[in-house]
């Protein structure tokens, strides 16, 4: 948006206006094509919905709710050792995870590839890594692996390749170059260059980054127990379709709890890095 | 002499050693000896099955084999539509997260509303966070039945945690000085946000939004997998026929997608900024 103000002469008065005419028209085109799609995408889902269900679903709430208070708190004691897995999945992903992105980042940081070539590959790795959602990857390793924590340790880690990886070469691509230089100048070797040139200005990255996606990856690893890859979701699926909803409340509660002690963890260790 | 030498030595070490990353020794290595004793116990609860992985290499490889060559012909109808609901779910459920955001967003910062508005605000906030979409829309599907409805109303809550959490902090860290000079001028409250405030917080707002978009398409890839619509039912129904070549074209569709948006939300990022 133009700074100037634009000033319409008629004449006999002169007036002020904040646009002109052209650009004031192009925003209101904007609008009305973002309200079109907005509309039709609306008329969409709407075809596709079933308004009588959706009509009952206060009645509905209401009732699920009642059915969920007061939680099963004895139940918490068969929890103890699903929690533990949930907790496993997401710090064993996060490790695996952790030591695949740091090279593929070092790969795809524009001032630190061995070449082009590699670079194109190793973008195209954090590309199809973010894209597809843990819970797909699980669903994949299940078939592979059979049910299990491993194959959610697995998929939380493929899944969190990219979102390190990403992190970090945009990390690597803003370090101070200078530093690397006086490096050079000692008469260092490629690799010597970067673990004392380059390493140390990334290194509170990778901590941070590390710890940044164990939280996410707690939250993440809650529910991949609904394609049997271990963990929490695993009870809290066969609670919802038994329709045990004391035992739903209790286990989300446990959840809610778990995430903030996971959150307040992260947020105290990265503030001790940076 | 040899005392003072060694003194010497070791006041001025020869070789060079790079510091260690966190200073103090003791926490250094009760926090190496912690993680080792961690590492150990969480492998061994893990319940490896070598029989079993042995098992899975030759299936793990027909697995990755019948992915190859991905069909994009068979089921076209079925995968175009699953893609294009899911493309309007996103675009409906961020549009209308946000919009439950902003008053959201703006009872959430602590410079705009009382107390009791605040903890309220936040703690919606906390809730959408903590709970990922898919158990958002496990409930979705139960109140409102199976379908993109369901799907709609899970990414939308999900969105909240995001987009109102942001904007609060970003209204946190805007400059008063702009906010006292409109206030000054005797606008009222609507006009002191809509003049100080917003145009401070837009840039920023627009970028996460298209991020925003960007992350509710690939969630709608996955709440489908719960009844929630979108390609993500269309893939789940892949996998559970076997239709591996199927869901193959599927994840690349979604790849190729999430790439394009990725691309254009940095671009208008960079536009608006």
């Amino acid at each position: 948006m133009g700074a100037v103000m634009v000033v319409i002469n008629s004449g006999t008065e002169i007036e002020w206006r904040r646009r002109t005419t052209k650009k004031q028209i192009g925003i209101w085109l904007g609008w009305l094509v973002g309200i079109s799609i907005i509309l039709f995408a609306w008329s969409v889902i709407s075809e596709k919905t079933v308004w009588f269900f959706v009509q009952d679903a206060p009645r509905q709430a209401a009732d699920i709710g009642s059915r969920m208070i007061p939680p099963k708190w004895s139940y918490i004691t068969k929890l103890l050792v699903p929690v533990w897995d949930t907790i496993n999945i997401a710090t064993l992903g996060t490790i695996i995870a952790m030591t695949i992105a740091v090279p593929v980042a070092f790969c795809a940081a524009r001032n630190t590839t061995p070449h082009n070539s590699v670079r194109a590959i190793a973008l195209f790795i954090i590309v199809s890594s973010r894209s597809v959602n843990s819970l797909i990857w699980a669903l994949m390793l299940v078939f592979i692996l059979g049910p299990g924590v491993l194959a959610g340790t697995i998929a939380i880690g493929l899944r969190s390749i990219g979102f390190c990886a990403k992190l970090l070469y945009e990390s690597i691509e803003e370090i101070d170059e200078s530093q690397v230089e006086a490096v050079k100048a000692t008469g260092a070797s490629n690799i010597q260059q970067m673990t004392y040139g380059i390493l140390p200005q990334v290194l509170p990255t990778i901590a941070g980054v590390g710890i940044y996606r164990w939280d996410i990856n707690i939250r993440e690893s809650t529910i991949l127990g609904l394609v049997g890859a271990g963990g929490i979701g695993l009870q809290l699926n066969g609670s919802i379709n038994t329709l045990a909803w004391t035992q739903v409340s209790t286990i989300l509660l446990v959840i809610l709890v778990t995430v903030f002690i996971s959150e307040w963890v992260s947020a105290k260790v990265r503030g001790a890095i940076i | 002499m040899s005392s003072l030498s060694d003194k010497q030595e070791r006041h001025y070490p020869s070789v060079w050693d790079k510091p260690p990353f966190i200073s103090n020794s003791l926490l250094r290595w009760g926090i190496i000896l912690g993680a080792i004793i961690y590492l150990i116990a969480a492998i061994a609860s893990m319940e490896i099955n070598p029989q079993r992985l042995m098992e899975g290499i030759p299936r793990g490889q027909r697995f990755i084999a019948s992915f190859f060559p991905p069909n994009f012909a068979d089921n076209r109808g079925v995968v175009w539509d699953g893609i294009l609901e899911s493309i309007w779910m996103a675009i409906i459920s961020t549009v209308a997260g946000i919009a439950l955001s902003v008053p959201i967003g703006l009872g959430a910062a602590r410079n705009l509303a009382p107390f009791w508005v605040y903890i309220t605000c936040r703690s919606i906030i906390a809730g959408s966070r903590t709970f990922p979409e898919i158990i958002l829309a496990i409930f979705a599907v139960k109140l409102f039945g199976f379908g993109p409805f369901a799907g709609f109303i899970a990414l939308s809550l999900g969105t909240i945690g995001f987009f109102a959490k942001l904007l609060a902090e970003d209204i946190e860290n805007s400059s008063e000085s702009q906010a006292e000079a409109v206030k000054a001028t005797g606008a009222n409250w609507f006009q002191w946000i809509n003049y100080a405030i917003q145009p401070q917080v837009m840039p920023r707002m627009i970028g996460l939004s298209v991020y925003r978009l960007d992350i509710n398409f690939r969630e709608s890839a996955v709440v489908g997998i719960v009844g929630g619509g979108g390609i993500g039912a269309t893939l789940n129904t892949a996998f559970s026929r076997y239709e591996f070549d199927t869901a193959a074209a599927i994840l690349l569709i979604i790849i190729l997608i999430v790439m394009v948006l990725e691309y254009a939300s940095s671009y208008l990022r960079k536009w608006v900024q």
